[in-house]
């Protein structure tokens, strides 16, 4: 009866206003009022955003206690995991710092999506597996009250790896250490192939290992939005910004030998706004390199590789943008519902795409003739010349087919042996990387994340060790080199 | 007083087993103190400790509700139809031939339970709600036995799931009818049949559509 009255008062009160200017919308609410002089209010207390010259809304917090490098399933990831893993509810806050909130040349959303297990090295493995176990229960990992559940689109249909003879002996061994980390994988002969699938054609193929389960395709964009969901209601701040330099103090240190090391460490990370000079200058303790592609301009920012060659301090971050392609064909003819993601031993891969006989699919183009990545242009002329002749080979039916459309997309490409990077930097103390994985990235990204938030919070891995994947190896020159790249 | 809290224990969990409960209800009218010692006696003959009951709990509350199972030639046994476990060690190198979990919440860790029956020929997951694709594919494992499937009025199963079913070659009676999240159940169902030669397929009501058609002719001169 109260606020009533009170309604009515203020209606009056207006009308009787007549000339004096009235601000906002035109219903008068009564808790849309309340909420938005609770706001203000809130933005003027210390600790708020309120800044009484200009509005900063867009602009990120003046201090962050971890900032992300790049948006994608990698930093989407580490977010979510930080703030799962936190000792105290709201105890870390951390930033995203995104380029591009359409994601346009994010290689999370032009990914063909796969997940598989067969890989050859065991951390691989572990790391597909536990992502295989992320995505099948994701309505319970990624929640969020009053929100509808997510439907990944999760083709179960598997992998299938052919070998000519000179790679069917390491076939065997990849798929024995499949086995031994709990990867369903069998091994076929060529008749068992004939008899499985007839449409393929088996010359050439000495023996096929096929996933069985956890493994097949899913949609990307659904993890990612997911993702997004979820971090933001834990309370992650987001930003549309560039990273474009890094504020660092060095302490000049000698190690137990004598020799003198200069350690850094970040203090600041300068964010420039999008399509304007204005930046705002964060404060943080840690800085995590998500940035897919672009992590080898981030690591240059920080100054990693400024020193001479050859020693710790001239050791660049060997990631670098690769250009793939996809194209999506329509053939009448072609493989039925039971259709796996075949990869063929030229390097051709495809896989189903829906019900109506459509197909996508591609190939990694040899080292000589990698494509310029300067833009994301589609070269029509690959897909008639390297990949549909080894296609048509290998499966007849694509003798006859009609391409539909094709796009194009980055690789974060691991110039050293194509695996990802994650953990720590030696010198500058307080980077943290979470990139590098060469095609790979997508289906191994819950894990990775998870590893690199125990790095963060912890300073060791405790589920997984990935200590084969450290920056350290570039130096040492120990390649953990991956096997089985598509 | 170890006695009394292992009693209490089993009484709580179970819902399904009458004959535990009749048997514990027959020593009742000797007294607590000896019904303590022969309900013992008689746990401690026939499972070697606690886990090994709690388990055998477990597997029967999983398949609970409308669970029969067929044994080898045997007509369908039915929970709560006074199985007693004495009976069912009788049973036990006996193969399951056939399993109705229908409307059973039985889940991906669920079907591990299922799985483990190397001789199953007929399974019926009708109306699950928590069967989706990834427990489909799981079902590869039965590919040596399995001849009939049903999977009708699974609410999360989908056509990506269907398309592991091409396991299972053995399989001779499928049923896919009454999916709500399948996309086109007329175009599944063709694909189905073709990745399935073998295999008789029942999928959704084409009579259905028919019917409507007529009815809008029989209305449109009007």
């Amino acid at each position: 009866m109260l606020r009533r009255a009170l309604r009515l008062g203020l209606r009056r009160g207006l009308l009787s206003r007549g000339l004096g200017t009235r601000r906002g919308g035109s219903t008068l609410d009564w808790t849309g009022r309340v909420s938005n002089i609770k706001k203000k209010i809130q933005s003027a207390l210390p600790g708020g955003a309120w800044n009484p010259l200009y509005d900063t809304s867009h602009l990120p917090p003046e201090q962050a206690d971890v900032v992300i490098v790049g948006g994608g399933v990698l930093g989407l990831s580490v977010a979510y995991w930080l703030k799962r893993l936190e000792k105290r509810r709201g105890a870390i806050r951390v930033l995203v710092v995104e380029r591009d909130h359409t994601y346009s040349q994010a290689s999370t959303v032009l990914s063909v999506g796969g997940i598989r297990q067969q890989f050859s090295l065991p951390e691989n493995i572990q790391l597909s597996l536990f992502s295989a176990e992320f995505l099948r229960n994701i309505n319970e990992y990624l929640a969020v009250v009053d929100e509808p559940p997510l439907d990944l689109q999760f083709n179960p249909s598997g992998y299938l790896f052919l070998a000519s003879e000179k790679g069917a002996a390491a076939m065997e061994n990849n798929v024995k250490v499949q086995r031994q980390e709990g990867a369903k994988v069998r091994l076929m002969s060529p008749e068992q192939l004939r008899n499985k699938f007839p449409w393929i054609n088996t010359q050439g193929v000495a023996l096929a290992s096929y996933g069985l389960e956890n493994e097949g395709w899913f949609d990307p964009w659904c993890l990612l939005q997911g993702l997004r969901r979820k971090v933001r209601s834990m309370g992650v701040l987001f930003c549309q910004g560039e990273v474009t330099r890094f504020v660092s103090s060095s302490t000049h240190m000698e190690t137990i030998s004598g020799e003198e090391v200069s350690l850094k460490r970040i203090q600041e990370v300068q964010v420039k706004m999008d399509c304007s000079q204005e930046y705002q200058p964060v404060e943080c303790a840690i800085v995590v390199n998500a940035a897919g592609a672009w992590s080898g301009q981030i690591a240059e920012l920080a100054g990693i590789g400024k020193g001479p060659p050859g020693t710790l301090q001239g050791t660049k971050l060997p990631v670098e943008p690769r250009k793939r392609y996809v194209y999506l064909w329509h053939c009448p003819q072609g493989p039925g519902l039971e259709a796996p993601l075949v990869a063929d031993l030229s390097g051709v891969y495809f896989r189903r795409e829906g019900l109506g006989n459509n197909y996508l699919g591609s190939c990694s183009p040899a080292e000589e003739e990698e494509p310029d990545p300067g833009s994301l242009e589609v070269d029509h002329d690959f897909f008639q010349e390297k990949v549909w002749p080894p296609l048509a080979w290998r499966v007849p039916a694509f003798e006859t087919l009609k391409v539909r459309s094709a796009w194009a997309g980055y690789y974060d490409y691991n110039t050293f042996d194509q695996n990802g990077v994650v953990g720590p930097h030696p010198l500058i103390i307080n980077m943290y990387f979470a990139t590098g994985f060469s095609g790979h990235g997508l289906q191994q990204a819950p894990a990775v994340g998870r590893a690199v938030a125990e790095m963060m919070l912890e300073g060791r891995f405790q589920t997984i060790n990935l200590s084969p994947f450290l920056f350290t190896r570039f130096y040492l020159g120990e390649k953990a080199l991956e096997h089985c790249i598509l | 007083m170890a006695a009394s809290r292992v009693s209490l224990h089993l009484m709580a969990r179970n819902s399904g087993t009458s004959s535990i409960r009749a048997l514990s209800r027959a020593v009742d009218s000797e007294g607590s103190q000896r019904k303590g010692r022969t309900l013992l006696q008689f746990l401690a003959d026939y499972f070697c400790d606690v886990e090994a009951v709690r388990e055998y709990l477990l597997r029967k509350q999983v398949l609970k509700v409308h669970q029969k199972n067929r044994f080898q030639g045997n007509e369908w046994i039915r929970s709560g139809h006074g199985l007693s476990p004495l009976e069912f060690r009788k049973f036990q190198e006996v193969p399951v031939e056939a399993v109705d979990a229908s409307g059973c919440a039985i889940n991906y860790q669920g079907l591990d339970n299922l799985l483990a029956l190397k001789e199953l020929q007929s399974l019926s997951l009708q109306h699950c709600p928590h069967v989706d694709d990834w427990c489909l594919s799981r079902l590869h494992q039965l590919a040596d036995s399995l001849q009939e499937l049903s999977l009708a009025g699974c609410p999360r199963v989908s056509e990506r799931g269907l398309a592991c079913l091409h396991h299972l070659q053995n399989l001779r009676r499928l049923d896919i009818s009454d999916l709500p999240a399948v996309s086109s159940p007329g175009l599944t169902q063709i694909l189905v049949e073709e990745m399935l030669p073998n295999c008789e397929v029942r999928g959704s009501d084409w009579a259905r559509g028919l019917k409507l058609g007529l009815e809008e002719q029989a209305q449109g001169p009007k």
